[in-house]
């Protein structure tokens, strides 16, 4: 029974992890919280379920529909961030607010208000490993969501762009100078940044098979929950976020009953932002760079 | 005389006046709240509890919840002094929906069925605390607090430096912030006669924010004009239909990036009110 939980856990964590690092990367990066990127999520979401109901495969699904939700956070850089340029930080992040609305709306004009359906595309049949049941969906879930997190943190770490992102979260002007393309690397940090909420939005459908406008904010939410427990802007500590939210999630809903979930990851948002605003992992890693 | 329908929406502009000031008044001291509406329920919530349960007259019941959503906001203040910019909004987005949730889960303020039976709130009372609160503003905007809160603004630990005791002001901002959006809730609560948690979600919280950042955040009229647009447009635009969403988005987005400062700001309030040749009092020479 335990066992069986914490495999739920595992499987919603990865979720939450990977759309946190779509949160907390252009935090990191540009000090800017997005809330659109919990509609990029859900917009990722129903274009998998028009995909698939194409007769795409699943794997062709993922790509592509990671890849059109990074063009739409691109819309979301141009007219949030670029034009924006030199405002005071509520500005962009009210302007977010707005492309939240936006996008919601526009996915129940497309799409339709109502919770639909997501087609079963990975089996959910339960296969035992001797005291553990996992199902094909549950291992496949969180194999993507390694690879994701294991690709962005070689790109991050690695390539010339990634060690272009580290340089403007540290200083933008300073990477200017040092002859980094910094508008560049602002707008792969945002590409990079829907296509991981859009993979977050198809992985969480396999997972509960039905989608609807609202799941981007409800689990955007929970997104930036994760980001704060890790701190925010720090990569790893949004991974060990989503995790910790999601165990948290099923325990309390596994101890006390569904209705004190929410609760309880409100409450701890607020309290690690007052008690440690470096995340509970600042305790463990004192400041390593940015990202 | 008017319609109840046009009665309706001169209520709810009043009402979203109270609640676009609710979020000016912390926001002039550079704290954003995305989380208004919890204090809004808190008031809602405690004056239904007293006119229904304890008999208690509607005037004074409004009071008594805005009072104890002003007693929260002080003590929601005091932490929030460690939290600026995007971490404060944060934290009372977590705020707004917490006590959104704990209403959701509490039997005795009716869990999810909410509240029923409440009556009372006329045109006059609304507009009775509006008049009153703009006096109030009115009166800060002459008096050497809005020196204070404009350098706090500004630059808070120069504000600190010259003397300012900011822990005073900023929570007492907060404090009165609340206390407005309880007041706002009260009347609220008594004009749709049913409360249920859903009326209070952050969706709310960001038109109040909204209401202020479009109307402009550096004066207490910005809160009236922003309300009054986010009022209006929806009636207006009625014959957009399903459209007035992705319509309402748009004009957000678009807004930001023609105005960012707000509709009103205090130079075009200075081209408009003062004469070339009369000098602003509360320019410093």
């Amino acid at each position: 029974m335990i066992i069986e939980q914490l495999v739920n856990a595992i499987q919603i964590g990865s979720t939450y992890a990977v759309i946190a690092i779509a949160f907390t990367l252009l935090i990191g990066v540009l000090n800017l919280l997005n809330f659109a990127v919990g509609e990029v999520f859900m917009l990722g979401s129903f274009i998998g379920l028009t995909l698939l109901t194409l007769g795409l495969p699943i794997w062709l699904t993922l790509l592509l529909s990671m890849f059109l939700s990074g063009l739409i956070c691109l819309v979301i850089y141009y007219f949030s961030f670029d034009l924006l340029k030199g405002s005071p930080e509520l500005i962009p992040l009210v302007s977010t607010l707005g492309f939240s609305i936006l996008l919601q709306n526009a996915a129940g004009l497309i799409w339709g208000t109502e919770r639909q359906p997501f087609p079963e595309s990975v089996s959910s049949q339960i296969i035992n490993f001797g005291p553990i049941a996992v199902s094909p969906a549950q291992i496949v879930i969180f194999a993507v969501a390694i690879i994701l997190m294991i690709s962005l943190d070689r790109f991050i770490q690695k390539t010339r762009i990634g060690r272009g992102m580290r340089a403007v979260a540290e200083n933008p002007n300073t990477a200017n100078i040092l002859g980094i393309n910094s508008r560049w690397v602002i707008i792969v940090t945002f590409f990079a940044s829907g296509m991981l909420a859009g993979a977050s939005g198809i992985l969480f459908s396999i997972s509960y098979i039905t989608v609807e406008p609202l799941i981007g904010f409800h689990v955007g939410i929970k997104a930036i929950a994760a980001m704060i427990v890790g701190g925010l802007g720090n990569i790893r500590g949004a991974i060990a976020g989503g995790f910790f939210i999601g165990f948290l999630e099923i325990m309390s809903m596994h101890f006390l009953g569904s209705q004190f979930r929410d609760i309880i990851v409100y409450a701890l948002i607020f309290a690690t932002l007052v008690a440690m605003p470096q995340g509970l992992m600042g305790v463990v890693q004192q400041e390593k760079g940015r990202i | 005389m008017l319609s109840s329908y046009q009665e309706g929406i001169l209520i709810f502009l009043g009402i979203n006046i109270l609640l676009g000031w609710s979020v000016y008044l912390p926001l002039s001291t550079a704290q954003a709240s995305i989380g208004n509406a919890g204090f809004m329920a808190i008031g809602a919530y405690i004056s239904s509890y007293l006119t229904l349960n304890v008999g208690c007259p509607l005037f004074l019941a409004i009071i008594l919840g805005g009072l104890t959503a002003s007693l929260v906001g002080l003590l929601l203040g005091l932490p929030a002094l460690r939290l600026r910019g995007i971490y404060l909004v944060m934290g009372t987005l977590a705020f707004g929906e917490m006590v959104r949730n704990i209403f959701l889960n509490w039997e005795f303020f009716g869990g999810a069925y909410g509240m029923r039976g409440m009556k009372g709130t006329s045109l006059l009372l609304v507009y009775f605390w509006v008049f009153f609160a703009l006096f109030c503003f009115y009166i800060l905007s002459r008096s050497r607090l809005r020196l204070t809160l404009d350098s706090i603004f500004d630059d808070e630990v120069v504000s600190q430096l010259t003397g300012t005791n900011i822990v005073k002001i900023k929570v007492g901002a907060f404090g009165f912030g609340a206390l407005l959006a309880g007041i706002a809730g009260g009347l609220y609560a008594h004009y749709m006669r049913f409360i249920e948690p859903g009326n209070f979600s952050v969706l709310l919280s960001v038109y109040m924010l909204l209401f202020v950042i479009f109307g402009g955040m550096r004066t207490y009229w910005g809160a009236v004009l922003g309300a009054a647009v986010f009022t209006l447009v929806p009636e207006i635009s009625r014959g957009l239909k399903d459209y007035r969403g992705v319509f309402f988005g748009g004009l957000i987005i678009a807004f930001m990036i023609l105005r960012p400062k707000g509709l009103i700001t205090r130079d075009l309030l200075k081209m408009i009110f003062y004469l070339p040749k009369k000098k602003d009092p509360l320019e410093t020479n």
